[in-house]
């Protein structure tokens, strides 16, 4: 039972992807219109990866991020974690702050605040398309941002997983601006039980 | 030639002088630092939860500090350290998100670090040093010539405990 991440059969993760997909196209499209900027995705990656090894997809442990975390409430809940390169997390909250580039070294409060309001964002288009989906309601927290290393700000997220068992089915979705200046991953992690509830919901339960 | 052996997240390595041991990253979790100072041995473990009879699965018991401290101070002392020698160092454990009501699962890394002073006491354990709490990451590295305990930060600083 505590693995049965691990017995996910090849119909069911296309299931995940497409729902990542889906999520993140939403996402994708809102944080294109407010930084109005034409973004790439690529093909959300759904990979069932040994707890140890998630910071590996974002750089490793030591990599400096800025993460907006967010928890999902309703049926199916879990965590919603929006990952950027300390550099990114700078150039986009030039263009949002209307700054020069480079100009942003230090996050303020203001900053702060305008990097989690894109993580509530973000997270609002993503839930929105998977409750669409599922029909499972869905509601966002409110955001919190830290920026530290990348182990450190993933921990939070690891350690409820490491529960359950060793590994974590992590939904993850590259982003880049058409200029390359701001780069990010999205990541879904539902709860231990919410897997069921979701593959159930779209009937790929077996 | 010194080594410098990785440690990853819910792991642990024991090693001897003159090799160092280092995990990158600490959130929640607490880096635990053993070590022997006449036999120059020591171990480091990157524990991620406060105790193993609370989980699901704990097939892997260097996840937990009751199950990880006992079994790293055994391979310690197989490596030719003194349980009587034996002193500890720890960093970690706090929080990297603040909710306004913080459930247990945000508390986590004060509970990981309550638990591994617990551990210590059952074991009989001198705890010598400890960095722990604060809302930031640690990348944590124990050197096995002299014991010293290193803790590094992004922006508050490098600390030796």
């Amino acid at each position: 039972m505590s693995e049965d991440i691990l017995k996910l059969s090849p119909l069911q993760l296309d299931a995940l992807r497409e729902i990542g997909n889906v999520g993140a196209g939403n996402a994708a499209t809102a944080l294109s219109q407010i930084i109005n900027n034409k973004i790439d995705m690529t093909v959300p990656e759904v990979s069932i990866l040994p707890l140890g090894e998630v910071p590996d997809v974002v750089g490793g442990p030591d990599a400096m991020v800025a993460g907006v975390y967010l928890r999902v409430f309703g049926l199916a809940p879990g965590s919603i974690l929006f990952l950027l390169p300390r550099d990114s997390a700078f150039y986009l909250v030039d263009m949002l702050m209307g700054r020069e580039q480079g100009e942003t070294q230090l996050l303020n409060s203001m900053d702060e605040s305008a990097l989690m309001e894109i993580g509530n964002i973000l997270a609002g288009a993503y839930l929105n398309a998977l409750s669409h989906f599922t029909k499972l309601t869905l509601l966002p927290s409110i955001p919190a941002l830290a920026v530290d290393m990348a182990g450190a700000i993933l921990s939070v997220i690891l350690s409820q997983l490491g529960q359950m068992g060793d590994h974590a089915l992590v939904i993850e979705t590259e982003f880049t601006t058409e200029n390359d200046g701001v780069k990010g991953h999205f990541f879904l992690i539902p709860d231990p039980g919410s897997l069921s509830t979701i593959l159930a919901a779209i009937g790929v339960k077996e | 030639m010194a080594e410098l052996i990785k440690v990853g997240m819910a792991d642990y390595k024991v090693g001897r002088n003159p090799d160092s041991l280092i995990s990158y990253g600490l959130g929640s979790c607490v880096g635990i630092a053993l070590f022997d100072s006449v036999a120059k041995v020591g171990g480091l473990a990157h524990i991620m939860l406060p105790d193993s009879t609370q989980a699901r699965s704990a097939e892997n018991i260097a996840k937990f500090a009751d199950t990880a401290l006992p079994a790293m101070l055994s391979d310690i002392i197989k490596l030719g350290a003194s349980k009587s020698r034996i002193t500890a160092k720890i960093a970690g454990g706090a929080q990297m998100f603040t909710f306004a009501n913080a459930t247990d699962i945000m508390r986590v890394g004060e509970r990981n670090a309550e638990a591994v002073r617990l551990v210590l006491r059952k074991l009989e354990i001198r705890l010598l040093a400890e960095d722990t709490g604060g809302n930031y990451g640690r990348t944590v590295e124990l050197k096995l010539d002299n014991g010293i305990f290193r803790v590094k930060t992004i922006d508050k600083g490098e600390k030796e405990l």
